[in-house]
């Protein structure tokens, strides 16, 4: 860096050339920030308007700043809907928990199998993997299967299992577990460990990025789902996730046209209380994903350029 | 060494074929590992090869009280849904699906290699940090609250555009009953969601070249358009490839939670904003009409096959190293 600029210095060209970097640096901290600023300010009026009066909203709409600041929206939300929400937490909590656990044992046990030379079909099993990524049935023959066949319709484990594992984590998983020395693993078995002992006390404690990675993409991927709790479990009101309570709670869309206040303002959740209960559903994101981010930015990195 | 290994236990395998004449040789030997494989095997099998038996409905008039019983049609479904050339229903739906998947695709990646290519000549290392932090945000919230911010946004009675319309002394706008507004909407939708990590992506791949390169253009006093222009871009063309080509790829897959979050089931908006997937949904959760969803479906995956194979084939040509199988 040093030697460079003195070379520059030398032709006298330095401040020519800083003026351009500088109005360059200007530019692209102008764009960026723009860029950064868009992104956050949908959030900002959120959380705002949470914090604003009925009043005050439907007179005059949102703003980035709130309007009459008051807890109000949450107090109502939490003595009247408390009960909802609270449960709604420990349906998606668990669904979480347990299908995060699950798909990691799973889809890490595939990929080490899969990763191991000494296995004679992993290519064919692979390829078996591999092909419901080609080819699916697609969203109603799947339901029918797990309506009519496996009867997991009226249960949390229709969540659980359909976003248990993909193909895509058990290659994850494989290509992490091919890149760990194999002699680790032989000198192992010398001493005696079978494949499963090898699995469990040997590759697990090694792949702990990986568990990282793909645990956090999997964990988000059930705290925002709402679609399949939308195909199986419709009328089970006391199995309800967070998104999909928050889901029912929005249902607007006919409701948002012209000449429809009235409609709103009776027999809805008023405005502030839904985006009460929105901050109350992703908050704990929020608050979390600054914290991990690094994990799903190495995660993002592998499977798009490197997959 | 891996082929080494895998020859070794080939030879074995040939042994002890010979030596027992054992078909099951290599499940003895290693037990554990097909026990291992069991959840796999189970959960694949019930989760996606089961459910292909169920494309036989795209061919039936599907009955509930019948199931897998209902009367045979043949290409009955199919015709309803080709029926009437450009106004048919495919068309409308292949059209939409393909045009909001072009207009993604070109968009967000053009705004994500802007980003990217901008963060990596700003030196403040703690503004690029925060940015990028702030830039990730949408894209860890679920599509239910995107819907609802948009619906914040653009709603008749108080939405923050019909407000700041009205302050302005405008007439306000009635959003949810213009179809035009609706894929301008949603490809910015798309955009500000991909933004935060299609930039990481891409700005991974700006970090893996060479530092070198750029203090040899600093030495040659190219300035930092100049560096833009004549070293980031050109050896960040091959990962643009790459990425562009797997998104060619899914072209026929739709982003189901946007569109269905954001306009629903709104009969007004429909024409210019339904795509296979929200068709499929409907034709389940709306209409009941099993036949004809598994049949758009199929078309879906039959199609979205041809077109997977075909970007393999490319890629197979050019580079063997990144070909998907």
């Amino acid at each position: 860096m040093n030697v460079s600029s003195v070379i520059v210095d030398k032709h006298g060209s330095k401040i020519r050339k800083d003026a351009g970097t500088k109005i360059f640096d200007i530019i692209a901290i102008i764009a960026v920030s723009i860029g950064a600023l868009v992104c956050v300010i949908p959030f900002i009026i959120m959380l705002s308007g949470s914090f604003s009066t009925e009043s005050e909203v439907v007179r005059s709409g949102y703003s980035i700043i709130p309007k009459g600041l008051t807890l109000e929206a949450y107090r109502v939300v939490l003595t009247s809907l408390g009960n909802t929400i609270g449960r709604a937490y420990m349906v998606t909590i668990y669904v979480t928990a347990v299908g995060t656990f699950l798909g990691l044992l799973c889809s890490s046990m595939g990929g080490y199998v899969l990763s191991r030379p000494d296995f004679k079909h992993r290519d064919k099993v692979s390829f078996f993997v591999y092909f419901t990524t080609l080819f699916s049935g697609g969203l109603i023959p799947t339901y029918l299967i797990v309506a009519n066949v496996l009867h997991l319709n009226h249960s949390l484990w229709s969540v659980i299992l359909g976003g248990l594992m993909s193909a895509f984590n058990v290659f994850l998983f494989r290509n992490f577990i091919k890149g760990i020395p194999d002699a680790l693993m032989e000198s192992a078995r010398i001493d005696g460990a079978g494949d499963f002992r090898i699995y469990w006390q040997i590759i697990i404690p090694l792949t702990k990025p990986a568990m990282a990675t793909i645990g956090l993409f999997t964990a988000l991927g059930y705290w925002n789902n709402w679609f399949t709790y939308s195909l199986y479990l419709i009328t089970d009101k006391d199995k309800w996730g967070l998104q999909y309570l928050l889901y029912r709670m929005l249902s607007r869309v006919t409701d948002a046209v012209k000449g429809s206040d009235v409609i709103i303002i009776q027999q809805l959740p008023s405005e502030t209380m839904k985006l009460a209960t929105a901050m109350l559903v992703t908050g704990p994101v929020l608050l979390f994903y600054p914290f991990v981010q690094r994990y799903f930015v190495s995660g993002l990195v592998v499977g798009s350029v490197k997959g | 060494m891996y082929q080494v290994s895998s020859d070794a236990s080939k030879a074995l395998n040939k042994k002890a074929l010979k030596r027992g004449g054992k078909p099951f040789a290599d499940f003895r030997a290693h037990k554990t590992y097909y026990f291992m494989l069991i959840p796999l095997f189970v959960y694949f099998i019930a989760f996606n090869y089961l459910p292909l038996f169920g494309l036989y409905n795209a061919f039936t008039n599907y009955d509930f009280s019948k199931g897998i019983l209902s009367p045979f049609v043949g290409l009955q479904n199919f015709e309803f849904l080709f029926k009437g050339g450009s106004d048919s229903i495919i068309w409308r739906l292949t059209r939409n699906t393909i045009l909001y998947n072009v207009a993604f695709i070109v968009l967000s990646n053009i705004c994500q290699i802007g980003m990217a290519v901008l963060l990596k000549e700003i030196t403040f290392k703690k503004f690029v940090k925060t940015s990028q932090t702030l830039m990730f945000m949408p894209y860890f919230v679920s599509m239910v609250i995107i819907g609802s911010i948009i619906y914040n946004l653009f709603n008749f009675n108080y939405g923050v555009f019909n407000n700041l319309f009205t302050s302005l002394g405008m007439e306000k706008f009635d959003f949810y009953r213009t179809p035009w507004v609706w894929p301008i909407i949603i490809v910015v939708v798309e955009i500000w969601k991909s933004l935060g990590y299609g930039t990481v992506i891409y700005l991974a791949s700006i970090m893996g070249i060479d530092e070198s390169i750029y203090e040899a253009a600093y030495v040659d006093g190219a300035s930092k358009w100049q560096r833009i222009r004549y070293v980031t871009l050109p050896l960040l063309k091959p990962t643009v490839i790459i990425l562009l080509l797997f998104a060619v790829g899914g072209i026929l897959r739709g982003q189901f939670d946007l569109f269905w979050n954001i306009v629903g089931n709104n009969g007004l908006l429909l024409n210019a904003t339904d795509i296979i997937d929200t068709y499929v949904y409907r034709s389940l959760t709306v209409n009941f009409s099993i036949n004809l969803g598994t049949a758009a479906g199929l078309y879906q995956s039959l199609f979205g096959l041809i077109l997977i194979l075909t970007v393999n084939a490319i890629f197979r040509k050019f580079d063997k190293e990144n070909s998907l199988f």
